[in-house]
């Protein structure tokens, strides 16, 4: 059941646009990864490796002057998608001056106020209600915007999750929460502690309408979520989304994922993203293997500039200890 | 000069700001149509409507990352909290997100908003409704801790909370409601982070914040009839902390007695002690001393939970300890 088009009736340069930013998200990524074991950033680092479709998919549905973005600490690929640029998230992960937030906040924290990219936030489900306020102000000054908010599984159980749909539902707040469902909230399988299999149930019972969607395939994330974009800007709905989809490396870096098969793991490869898309586009014509080569260089070489651009970056100064507690 | 209850005091100082600002929104559990449950609010929702006055759910941690999210947006939000007991369920979000969140984002996002309501003991609560907290919030980096003591004070001091681009938590107190003061006809703000010497002496110097500065006033009458001069140091402020009213009362007086309903270990009033022994060291002639709340969760009995606050006695007594007149 999908409500994705035939591909030839999208605009190409739009698939070429969602195809390059998946691209981009698994090469900062890869590169990101690595910088780590190079122990170039340290902390906790939570890649997006396997996820990309998720976050392009659903912000391609966006217009970032009047609809927001907010996630939680697995922000490198929403803060791409937002158009943040690379340098000032490797300059971030390498905690310099030069990076996002000015080397105070690391992987779990990437903002950008004038891109509406609202964070980066660690404490897990306590966004929810952030985002919800930001939907309280779009009604407030009559705006017409949305508010995407991401967390994933591990986040469903908390208090703050149904506290703020119950109040997104009463005061009718255009927001539409996602539900990035990767099996495995840490190391424990979403089934184990999980009363409901089926989280769209749980939107339900706030009144709320709720699906649960595939996430593996671009154009489909981008449907569905336009349809509850829809809903939110014209109607007032607040929705929910549970987003099926799958990270391909361990809950954050120092985690080897012991508790998954290695079948589960390629079962998602081999519906992987990236390749679903570039496969059918070069089936239908819509691009060649030298166009997703050269593609995939440039990505690469973006990647590649970042760590330079944080690697000659400067240390925040000491003073900066002080900065930014009060205004 | 008209003399009005202290949540008169209050009530008017949102009021004006609510019709200064268009931004500013008053949001808690029944605020609005109830008219507040100790009715601060009253007729603010008649007046300014549902967009306005919002009533939530009894859904704290929700409705208060709601208006730290609305306050991030642009928006100068009230968030009233039904009294501060109920203000742990939401200090996730005070901790973690409106005081770091300046911080967090690089500068880019401020928290421009004030959290209120009713703290410290009241009368016949028991244990999970009489209790002060103002520990809890002044420990965090990234807040404001506002504590008025007259209703003067509240009404200027709340004025200030609203206008400043901080979040700012506003602790009034379950039994100041009633309270009566005079307040000027004409607008006034008091700004934050500036001591009140609210009497002057030469003996001893009384710190103090909140309800029990009331107590404190009558410790002040009664020694006086005893010979005894005390200054009284409110603090209006916790953080921040207006560290040079309290240095300069007690170069002059060289005692000190501070005064805290919270609980003794590792609170507000244990802080200033220690800065005053540290700072003051060559000017103290006595030990500091601490009054606070016993170390022990409130008792129903009303004896026995007066005998857990701080009390006028407690007060003299330790002025007479640190002048070596027990």
């Amino acid at each position: 059941m999908t409500k994705r088009k035939n591909i030839k009736e999208y605009d190409r340069d739009f698939l070429l646009k969602l195809l390059k930013e998946m691209l981009l998200i698994r090469r900062f990524e890869e590169l990101t990864g690595k910088m780590y074991r190079k122990r170039k950033i340290g902390g906790f680092c939570h890649l997006y490796i396997g996820q990309e479709a998720t976050c392009v998919g659903t912000i391609a549905t966006l217009d970032l002057s009047t609809d927001y973005v907010m996630t939680a600490y697995r922000d490198h690929g929403h803060a791409i998608s937002c158009g943040m640029h690379p340098n000032s998230l490797m300059a971030e992960l390498y905690g310099k001056a030069t990076g996002c937030v000015g080397g105070k906040g690391g992987s779990m924290h990437f903002f950008d106020k004038e891109k509406h990219m609202l964070g980066g936030h660690g404490i897990v489900g306590a966004h929810l209600p952030l985002a919800a306020g930001f939907a309280f102000k779009i009604n407030y000054n009559k705006e017409t915007g949305v508010v995407l908010v991401y967390f994933g599984d591990g986040a469903i159980h908390q208090g703050a999750f149904h506290e703020t749909l119950n109040m997104a539902k009463i005061w009718n707040l255009p927001i539409i929460f996602i539900c990035e469902n990767n099996l495995y909230g840490m190391g424990t399988a979403h089934s184990r502690v999980s009363s409901v299999t089926d989280f769209s149930v749980m939107a339900n019972s706030y009144g709320m309408p709720g699906k649960k969607i595939d996430g593996m395939d671009v154009l489909n994330v981008y449907e569905e979520t336009m349809e509850y974009v829809k809903l939110a800007k014209e109607e007032k709905t607040p929705s929910f989304m549970e987003i099926r989809t799958y990270r391909y490396q361990g809950h954050s870096m120092s985690d080897p994922a012991k508790y998954r098969e290695k079948d589960e793991l390629q079962e998602y490869k081999n519906k992987d993203s990236i390749e679903v898309l570039k496969s059918e586009m070069i089936e239908n014509k819509l691009l060649t293997e030298d166009e997703y080569a050269a593609m995939d260089k440039e990505c690469k070489e973006v990647s590649q500039q970042s760590v330079e651009f944080a690697e000659n970056s400067d240390e925040p100064p000491l003073s900066a200890l002080y900065e930014d507690i009060l205004l | 000069m008209a003399e009005i209850t202290f949540r008169e005091a209050l009530r008017q100082a949102m009021d004006e700001e609510m019709a200064r600002d268009e931004s500013v929104l008053l949001m808690g559990e029944e605020v609005a149509e109830y008219n507040g449950a100790y009715k601060v609010s009253q007729g603010l929702w008649e007046k300014y409507g549902d967009r306005r006055v919002v009533d939530t759910p009894i859904t704290e941690e929700g409705f208060t990352g709601i208006g730290i999210g609305a306050a991030m947006a642009g928006l100068r939000p009230i968030v009233e909290w039904m009294t501060f007991n109920f203000s742990i369920q939401a200090l996730d979000q005070v901790l973690n997100s409106a005081a770091k969140m300046l911080y967090m984002s690089g500068g880019q996002f401020n928290i421009p908003m004030v959290f209120r309501g009713p703290n410290g003991p009241a009368e016949w609560l028991g244990a999970q409704h009489s209790q002060a907290l103002q520990s809890y919030f002044a420990h965090i980096p990234g807040l404001k801790v506002v504590v008025p003591s007259t209703v003067y004070d509240a009404k200027g001091l709340l004025k200030s909370s609203i206008r400043d681009n901080n979040p700012v938590i506003f602790m009034e107190g379950e039994l100041m409601y009633g309270w009566k003061g005079e307040v000027p006809e004409e607008e006034y703000v008091i700004p934050l982070g500036v001591a009140d010497i609210k009497n002057e002496g030469t003996d001893v110097t009384l710190v103090v914040h909140g309800k029990p500065y009331r107590i404190a006033m009558e410790a002040v009458k009664v020694l006086e009839d005893q010979g005894i001069s005390a200054e009284v140091v409110d603090l209006r402020t916790i953080r921040p902390l207006d560290e040079d009213a309290i240095y300069e009362s007690v170069r002059k007086t060289n005692r000190c007695v501070v005064i805290d309903e919270s609980w003794p270990f590792a609170s507000v009033g244990s802080h200033i002690a220690w800065l005053v022994s540290k700072n003051c060291f060559d000017d103290l002639d006595a030990e500091v001393e601490l009054i606070s709340s016993e170390d022990v969760p409130m008792p129903y009995n009303h004896t026995l939970e007066l005998h857990a606050q701080p009390s006028v006695e407690k007060i003299v007594d330790a002025v007479k300890r640190v002048m070596y007149l027990d």
